[in-house]
């Protein structure tokens, strides 16, 4: 079982971000299991979301404390919460940013990558320039770094799961995919 | 078809596949997707229904319990405090025997303030003479909607479908939706013995004298014992159609066990977890399920926790000044039984304090080192 906690802020598509995760590793035939912060939700405040995969049905109800990786939608998070609460020594932290993965000190046993989730979602007209969209971008980084599914699921769930820009969410994505 | 939906979503499809007719419905949290989703079903022509737009729960049920009067398939959801106001409704709903399906997503009952998961404001509902099925898992909510209204319907008897706030509403899971075509072929349009039509007029729910009153009890009761048999046939003829089963508990390698945790809701599949956890360790535990609530399925519990040493039961909700619900219920089921086992009642996770693996574990500890529970509500993570 691998389970991943996501780190965004309110309005970024978090929670969309592991729903469309979940999209595509169902379609590969994983068993999953992915659910937002039990609680409310407020733009800008920071959240929370979460997805266990398995090859087997899924029976554990209750949260996820120590997650194998974490996903840092919105970099400034790195700041304002510790990210690495509860997460599992080997795990990969992959946070968007235009920093390279040095410029972030984690203890060692942690593995951090990076990727400019924004700059793609800007490049691709996601959101606004003030507040781009970079959820889908950020799928495309997470599913090559984890070797999760293939990228063809994923673009599949992206066209199914997103009404809004679909083909232009598909190209942030893949854009990610190729530089992650 | 294999979709990824949250357990809100699963009551909206089971509504929409078990083709129901009329939905009336007040928007709630964590309840509110699942009528926004029958709303836009019932907007864009997916679901032939009237969406009866209310200003109130309470007004909610008796929008529900009109259509059925007119002899409508109806469903409504609903949660905690919009459940309160609704009591009234449902004992005219089960009295007047109105066979309407509803969801209920447990939330705790205010005040403090929570929309967070605890069972007090379903089993508040115990005693209005609704079957009450309580799941695990978004594809048991959607079977059993589907089921609910077999059941219901033939009984004339309304049913409640009850799921965790936020641990199954608001988790994605993998659920097998059903083909229409296979859904019709096991739920036939609903046709009441009665209806309220111009054409034949009746009164319904007039003054009943206590020359009558009583009588309609009885055959309330009587009809609810019949819940058990026809919860396991139907299960089994959905079976056949679907391959998976509902019926009255679930049953996990309780057949050897020296401890069986008893248990509900999303609780009662973190405890399967638990239950191989603890197998590892050599303990064998085991875990019984209860999915039926209402009517109680005595003759399973009995049947199955009678040959076991200890049990331990979980409850997500108080009887102030008395036990947990599922507790009572089940020493109830046990008592006078010539092997009865020793039973210990725990309390965890109200308010949606989160219930882990290592909650079953401490409930472990506790139960296999003891003879008897040195008070009688143990409670789990309670800082005190």
């Amino acid at each position: 079982m691998i389970e991943i906690r996501f780190h965004g802020r309110g309005g970024q598509g978090t929670v969309v971000a592991s729903k469309i995760l979940a999209d595509a590793l169902a379609k590969e035939g994983n068993y999953v299991q992915a659910y937002p912060e039990f609680g409310v939700e407020r733009r800008g405040a920071p959240v929370f979301a979460f997805i266990r995969i398995d090859n087997k049905p899924i029976y554990d109800k209750s949260k996820i404390y120590n997650p194998d990786h974490v996903v840092v939608v919105d970099p400034t998070l790195v700041e304002a919460i510790d990210v690495t609460e509860g997460l599992k020594d080997g795990g990969y932290i992959i946070i968007n940013s235009n920093n390279p993965p040095e410029h972030f000190k984690f203890p060692p046993k942690f593995k951090v990558f990076t990727i400019d989730a924004t700059e793609i979602a800007v490049k691709h007209r996601l959101g606004t320039l003030a507040a781009p969209i970079v959820n889908t971008a950020i799928t495309g980084a997470v599913v090559k770094i984890l070797n999760l599914t293939k990228l063809e699921s994923l673009v599949e769930a992206i066209r199914e799961g997103i009404p809004i820009k679909p083909e232009d969410n598909v190209k942030a994505a893949i854009e990610a995919y190729e530089r992650a | 078809m294999k979709k990824v939906i949250m357990g809100n979503h699963a009551l909206s499809y089971g509504a929409m596949l078990s083709r129901a007719q009329v939905i009336a419905a007040y928007p709630i949290t964590p309840q509110t997707q699942v009528v926004e989703l029958l709303s836009e079903m019932c907007a864009d022509g997916t679901l032939n229904a009237k969406f009866i737009k209310v200003e109130s729960e309470h007004s909610a049920m008796a929008a529900c319990l009109g259509a059925s009067l007119a002899g409508a398939r109806t469903f409504t959801a609903t949660s905690a405090q919009g459940l309160a106001l609704m009591h009234e409704m449902l004992h005219w709903a089960a009295g007047g025997r109105m066979p309407v399906v509803m969801g209920n997503i447990n939330r705790a009952m205010a005040p403090g303030w929570s929309i967070w998961t605890d069972q007090n404001d379903s089993l508040s509902e115990r005693d209005t003479g609704w079957i009450q099925f309580y799941c695990s898992s978004n594809q048991e909510v959607l079977d059993t909607v589907i089921q609910a209204f077999k059941v219901s319907e033939k009984l004339m008897i309304p049913s409640m479908i009850i799921l965790d706030a936020f641990a199954l509403s608001h988790t994605y899971e993998v659920v097998e939706i059903p083909e229409q075509a296979r859904v019709d072929q096991f739920l036939p349009p609903f046709n009441p013995p009665w209806r309220l039509t111009p054409d034949d007029p009746h009164a319904f729910g007039g003054l009943t004298s206590p020359d009558h009153y009583m009588e309609l009890r009885y055959k309330l009761q009587k009809d609810m014992e019949k819940v058990p048999a026809l919860v396991e046939e139907t299960g089994k003829e959905y079976e056949k159609l679907f391959g998976r089963y509902l019926g009255q508990v679930e049953e996990y390698l309780c057949a050897d066990a020296e401890l069986v945790f008893v248990t509900s809701g999303t609780a009662g599949y973190t405890a399967r977890v638990a239950v191989d956890e603890l197998r590892q360790k050599g303990i064998k535990a085991g875990n019984l399920r209860i999915k039926l609530f209402r009517p109680f399925p005595f003759e399973k519990v009995r049947a199955i926790l009678s040959r076991v040493p200890k049990v331990a039961v979980l409850d997500r909700n108080i009887s102030y000044g008395h036990h947990g619900i599922f507790y009572q219920e089940v020493k109830s089921a046990l008592y006078g039984q010539p092997s009865a086992p020793l039973v210990f009642g725990f309390i965890a996770g109200l308010g949606g304090r989160d219930i882990t693996r290592d909650s079953f574990q401490e409930i472990a500890d506790y139960t296999l080192s003891k003879n008897k529970a040195e008070e009688e509500i143990v409670w789990i993570g309670v800082k005190k």
